[in-house]
C-alpha cells in the first residue's frame, strides 16, 4: 500500500532522472497556485522562500513572534556537506555511507544519498546568501570533523551555525515578504488540516495574538513545524516546539513514521532541580577537544580537580578506542546512561558526567581553545556558575532529536495528497539515529532544492482547480471541531496546571521510552499515559479565555497532543523486537551489551495509521531494500 | 531565597497598565529568571489568577524572543545576557525586583510584558538580505573571503533582534539593530554589490516604523546581549553617507 516512489535507475542517478522528469509550472500559471508553509524554520523559510521567487502565492505561518526565532536558530554544531575541502578523501558516497550507517540501516537509500548530493549546494547558496562560514587565513572556507564522522565535513559559524543559516533563509523569506509573494502571519499556531476530496486544501490557525479562529485555503499545504522532542519536558529543545500540526494530519490520514526513535543527546548540561524547564545542549563539538570520564571510585566525594589521572575512568576511550570520545551520540548518551545508573554519576545530582579540557588547555593554551569554544564555556558560566576553563564541564544525556514524523515518498509527501512535510517534521533520511549536523543540511536541502521540484511536480495537475473557497463545508467542520476543543479546555477548570501534567508525561517517557526501552516498561507506560491523559481532562487549570492572548491554552493543546504521541512511540518502541539507533530494546542486546539489530525481521519503516481515540494504532511496514551496500554491523570498538 | 516583585501587568494594547506586586519565597538562586517566573505562573494558575504573558522560547539566550525591563535595565543586571540567561545567584535574597515590558512607540505593548517587534521583521523586509535566488549559486569558495573579514561580519551577523537596544535609548533608536545587519552585508562580498541601495532602504524603513535617531549615547552596546558594537552605527553612518554621494555606485 505504501509507494515510497523511489525513481528507477542506478543510485547516483535517481534524483536527476526525477529531476529531468518532473512535470513543471508555466510561470503564467504560478500565480494562480496557493500553498501554504507552516513552520519557518530552515526547512519552512527555505521552501517559502523558494516557491515566492518562483512566483507562486504562499502564505507563512509561525507561532513565534518572528519567523527569524524558529528553532533551528539554536542549533550551534554546524551543517555537513562533502565538499572534500580538505581533500581528505570525503565525496558524496562517503557521506552517504557514513549516513547511512550512521543511522543503523534504518533508512532509504535513495533519499539519503539525495542528501548528501544536495549538500553541496547548500554551502554554495548559504555563502551566497551572506552566511558568514568560519574561513581559513587564505580566505577558503574551513570545516572540521564532528560527531562521530572520520573527514572534516562540517561546516560552522562559530558556535551558532543554526543561526546564521536561518538568518540567511528568514532574510531571502523576508525578501518575498517585501515583494508581496509571501504572505507572513507570525504568532499563528496551525489547529487543523482541511481535507477536502481527500487532498490537503488548507489549515485551521489561531492567532495568538487575538485568539481569533481563522481558516486558510491552498493547493497544497507544506508542513515544516520540526521536531516534537519537548515531549520529554526536559529537553534541548525551545520551549514551544510541539508535535501538534504533525499529529493533527496524522488524525485526519496522514501516516506517522518511526515515532519512538528519538535522540538523545550526549551533551547536555544536567538537571539541577525541579523547577527547571529545559536542558540546555553544549555543542557536540567540544567533543573534538574534551575528554570524557567519571571517577573510577563509586559515589567518588572529592572535587574533580583533586582525583588523580589514575582514578578516572575515560569509559568512552576505554570502551571504544577507535573512536574515543567522538562516539556517536547513541552510543555516548548509553555509556554515560550507563555510568550514571551503576553509580558512576557525578555533580550534586549524581546524574552527570565529567567533560574534561585541562589535557586540551595543557597542549594547545586557552587561547586557542576559547577562539573555538569561547561563546560555550561564557554560556556554561552563565547558566551554571562554574568556569570550564578551571574544571571540566558536568554533562548528561537529554531528549534532543526526533528522528520520527510523518511518513513522506520520496517526493516529501504525505500519504494524504497535497500534504508535504519537510525538515524535522518527516521522518526521512536519518534513519534510526541522526549523524550530528545532518539536521541543518536535511531541513534546508528539503526547502531549497528538493521540494520546489517536487510540489511543482504535484501542482502541475492543480493549474485547473481554481481558487479553494474557505466557505467549504470542511472548513466549517474542522474551524468548529478546534473552536471546540478549545471550549472544552478552557472549561475544565480543575487544579493542576498544564505544565504539571507535561512535566510527568516527560518523566514517564524518560524512565520508559528513553534511552533504554523494555516490553514491561512500554506497557505499563502506555497505561500510565492513558490514565494521565484521562486525568488531563478531568483535572487540568487553564485560566482565562479563549478569545485573546492565552499562553496556557497554547500550551494545553500541545500538552493533550503529546498524551497521544507518547503513547504511539510507545506501541512503535514494543513493536519493534530488536535495538537499532537510538532506540535501545534491552532484552535485545549483545553480551557486552550493544544493540543488537535483527535485519531478518525489522529491516523495514514502521508506519503508524491512527484508527480513532483510545484505539490501537494499526501498524504498515514499508520495507527497506538496500541495493548499494549491505547492511553491516556498527561497531566503533 | 524570597524576592518581592513588581511586574507590569496590562490586558492589551488599548488598557491602561499598572505594576502589581507579588512575593515569592524559597527560591533557588540556581534558578533561571524565567524559571522564576514560570514558578510564579503556577502559583497564579493554582490560585485562579492569569499567569503573566511573557515572551519566551529557546531560553538558551539565542532565539531573542525574551526580553523584559528588569530593575531599569533591559535584560537585567548582567552584561552581554539575555534575560533566559540571567539566574536568581544575581540578585540578593529580599531583593525587589521591577519587571517592566521593552518600551518603544514602536514596539507597542500587547499584554502584560509582551510587546510588538514585527517592525524589526519590516527593517529587514525592505532590504537587508542578498538578492539571490535559490538554485544555481557559484561555488562558495569562489570568492575567498579572509578570516578576520568573516569573522567581523560574525560579529554583526550575531545579532538576535531582541530588541534591548532600543528599550534602553532614551530615543528609542533601532541604530543597533539596523547597523549590525547593514555592517555585516556590506562587509562581505556578496553584500557589497546592494550596500547603497539597501542602506538608504533601510534607513527609511527604520524612520517609517517610528524609531527615534540616534544621538551617540552609545546605552545600546552596554545592554546588548551580544555585544554587538556601536561602531556598527558608525559604518552604517558611513554607507548612508556614501549611498547619499555616490549613489549606486
Ligand atoms: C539545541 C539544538 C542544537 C542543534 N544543533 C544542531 C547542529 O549543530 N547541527 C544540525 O544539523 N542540527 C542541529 N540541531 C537540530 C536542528 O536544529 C533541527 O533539526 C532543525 O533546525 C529543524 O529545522 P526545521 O526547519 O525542521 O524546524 P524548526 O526550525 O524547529 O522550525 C519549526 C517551525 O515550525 C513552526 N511551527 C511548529 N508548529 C507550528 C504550528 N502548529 N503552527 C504554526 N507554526 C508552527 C515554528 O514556529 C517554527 O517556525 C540542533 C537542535 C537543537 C535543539
Ligand atoms: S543589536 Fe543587540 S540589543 Fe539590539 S536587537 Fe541586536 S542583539 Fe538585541
Ligand atoms: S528565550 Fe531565546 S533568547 Fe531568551
Amino acid at each position: 500500500m505504501l509507494d515510497s516512489k523511489i525513481p528507477q535507475g542506478p543510485l547516483e542517478q535517481k534524483w536527476t532522472n526525477y529531476k529531468k522528469t518532473a512535470k513543471l509550472v508555466n510561470p503564467a500559471n504560478r500565480k494562480k497556485l496557493d500553498v501554504i508553509v507552516v513552520g519557518t524554520g530552515l526547512a519552512g523559510s527555505s521552501i517559502a522562500a523558494s516557491l515566492g521567487e518562483m512566483g507562486y502565492h504562499v502564505k507563512s505561518f509561525c507561532f513565534q513572534d518572528s519567523p527569524r526565532r524558529a528553532h533551528s536558530v539554536a542549533a550551534q554544531g554546524g551543517v555537513n556537506a562533502a565538499k572534500n575541502y580538505k581533500n581528505d578523501g570525503d565525496s558524496v558516497y562517503r557521506m552517504f555511507v557514513d549516513t547511512l550507517k550512521g543511522g543503523d540501516f534504518r533508512a532509504r537509500e535513495a533519499n539519503v544519498y539525495r542528501m548528501a548530493e544536495c549538500s553541496l549546494n547548500l554551502i554554495d547558496q548559504a555563502v551566497a546568501q551572506g552566511v558568514p562560514f568560519g574561513r581559513e587565513y587564505g580566505g577558503y572556507l574551513n570545516n572540521r570533523s564532528f560527531g562521530g564522522v572520520q573527514v572534516s565535513r562540517t561546516f560552522y559559524a562559530r558556535g551558532q551555525t543554526g543561526q546564521q543559516l536561518l538568518l540567511g533563509a528568514y532574510q531571502a523569506l523576508m525578501r518575498q515578504v517585501g515583494k508581496n509573494t509571501v504572505q507572513l502571519f507570525s504568532r499563528h499556531e496551525m489547529l487543523d488540516l482541511v481535507i477536502i476530496d481527500g487532498k490537503a486544501r488548507g489549515i485551521i490557525v489561531r492567532n495568538l495574538d487575538t485568539g481569533e479562529i481563522e481558516r486558510h485555503s491552498a493547493h497544497a499545504v507544506v508542513l515544516a513545524t520540526g521536531g516534537y522532542g519537548k515531549i520529554y519536558y526536559l529537553s534541548t529543545l525551545a520551549m514551544g516546539c510541539n508535535g501538534s500540526a504533525i499529529w493533527r494530519a496524522h488524525k485526519k490520514g496522514a501516516l506517522m513514521a518511526s515515532p519512538s526513535w528519538i535522540q538523545v543527546h550526549p551533551t547536555s548540561l544536567p538537571q539541577s532541580g525541579d523547577y527547571q524547564s529545559k536542558l540546555t545542549l553544549m555543542s557536540e563539538s567540544l567533543r573534538n577537544d574534551g575528554r570524557i570520564w567519571v571517577p573510577l571510585k563509586e559515589n567518588e566525594t572529592r572535587p574533580s580537580n583533586d582525583i588523580p589521572e589514575n582514578e578516572r575512568d575515560y569509559y568512552l576511550e576505554r570502551r571504544y578506542p577507535a573512536f574515543g570520545n567522538l562516539a556517536p551520540r547513541d552510543i555516548s548518551s548509553r555509556a554515560a546512561k550507563e555510568r550514571i545508573d551503576t553509580g558512576f554519576g557525578i555533580g550534586p545530582l549524581k546524574n552527570a558526567v565529567y567533560l574534561d579540557f585541562s589535557k586540551a588547555i595543557r597542549e594547545q593554551g586557552k587561547e586557542k581553545i576559547q577562539e573555538k569554544y569561547g561563546n560555550l564555556f561564557d554560556m556554561y558560566l552563565k547558566i551554571t556558575g562554574y568556569d570550564a576553563y578551571k574544571e571540566p564541564m558536568m554533562i548528561s544525556p537529554s531528549a534532543h532529536f526526533s528522528m520520527g514524523g510523518l511518513w513522506v515518498d520520496y517526493e516529501l509527501m504525505t500519504t494524504i495528497p497535497g500534504l508535504f512535510a519537510l525538515g524535522e517534521a518527516n521522518f526521512a533520511d536519518h534513519g534510526a539515529n541522526r549523524l550530528g549536523a545532518n539536521s541543518l543540511l536535511q531541513a534546508s536541502v528539503d526547502g531549497y532544492f528538493i521540494a520546489p521540484y517536487t510540489i511543482a511536480n504535484y501542482l502541475s495537475n492543480e493549474i485547473h482547480t481554481g481558487k479553494i473557497s474557505t466557505e467549504d463545508p470542511a472548513f466549517e467542520k474542522a474551524e468548529n471541531a478546534v473552536k471546540q476543543q478549545i471550549e472544552d479546555l478552557i472549561n475544565i477548570k480543575g487544579t493542576k496546571t498544564v505544565d504539571h501534567y507535561h512535566k510527568t508525561l516527560g518523566k514517564l517517557l524518560y524512565d520508559y521510552c528513553g534511552l533504554a526501552r523494555n516490553k514491561e516498561g512500554l506497557k505499563y507506560a502506555i497505561e500510565e499515559i492513558q490514565k494521565l491523559k484521562a486525568e488531563f481532562y478531568k483535572n487540568v487549570r487553564v485560566s482565562g479565555h479563549g478569545n485573546n492572548m492565552n499562553t496556557e491554552l497554547e500550551k494545553a493543546g500541545r500538552v493533550a497532543d503529546y498524551f497521544e504521541i507518547g503513547e504511539l512511540m510507545c506501541y512503535d518502541a514494543l513493536t519493534r523486537n530488536e535495538s537499532c539507533g537510538a532506540h535501545f530494546r534491552e532484552e535485545y542486546q549483545t553480551p557486552d551489551g550493544e544493540a543488537l539489530r535483527n535485519d531478518s525481521e525489522f529491516q523495514f519503516i514502521s508506519a503508524w495509521a491512527w484508527t480513532g481515540e483510545n484505539q490501537e494504532p494499526e501498524l504498515i511496514k514499508e520495507p527497506l531494500v538496500f541495493e548499494e551496500i549491505q547492511p553491516t554491523v556498527r561497531s566503533y570498538k | 531565597m524570597d524576592l518581592h516583585l513588581k511586574i507590569w501587568r496590562q490586558k492589551d494594547k488599548s488598557t491602561e497598565g499598572k505594576l502589581v506586586n507579588y512575593d515569592l519565597k524559597e527560591l533557588n538562586s540556581h534558578m533561571s529568571f524565567l524559571e522564576m517566573l514560570d514558578t510564579l505562573n503556577e502559583k497564579l494558575i493554582t490560585e485562579g489568577e492569569e499567569p503573566v504573558e511573557f515572551d519566551h522560547d529557546c531560553r538558551e539566550g539565542i532565539c531573542g524572543q525574551c526580553g523584559m525591563m528588569i530593575n531599569g535595565l533591559a535584560h537585567g543586571p548582567l552584561e552581554n545576557t539575555t534575560t533566559c540567561q540571567l539566574h536568581l545567584r544575581s540578585f540578593k535574597d529580599g531583593e525587589t525586583i521591577v519587571i517592566e515590558p521593552f518600551r518603544a512607540e514602536a514596539f507597542p505593548i500587547k499584554r502584560d510584558l509582551k510587546v510588538d517587534r514585527s517592525a524589526f521583521d519590516r527593517i529587514i523586509s525592505s532590504g537587508g538580505f542578498v538578492s539571490v535566488n535559490t538554485g544555481q549559486a557559484p561555488d562558495a569558495t569562489a570568492i575567498a573571503v579572509t578570516h578576520q573579514v568573516a569573522e567581523e561580519a560574525f560579529d554583526s551577523a550575531a545579532c538576535i533582534g531582541c530588541g534591548a537596544c532600543v528599550a534602553t535609548c532614551k530615543n528609542a533608536s533601532a541604530a543597533l539593530f539596523t547597523s549590525a545587519k547593514i555592517s555585516h552585508m556590506a562587509l562581505l562580498p556578496q553584500g557589497k554589490e546592494e550596500r547603497s541601495e539597501r542602506v538608504l532602504k533601510m534607513v527609511r524603513q527604520m524612520d517609517k516604523e517610528l524609531f527615534g535617531h540616534c544621538s551617540n549615547t552609545e546605552a545600546c552596546e552596554v545592554e546588548c546581549p551580544q555585544g554587538i558594537s556601536v561602531l556598527n552605527i558608525a559604518r552604517m553612518n558611513y554607507e548612508y553617507s556614501r549611498a547619499m554621494f555616490f549613489g549606486k555606485k
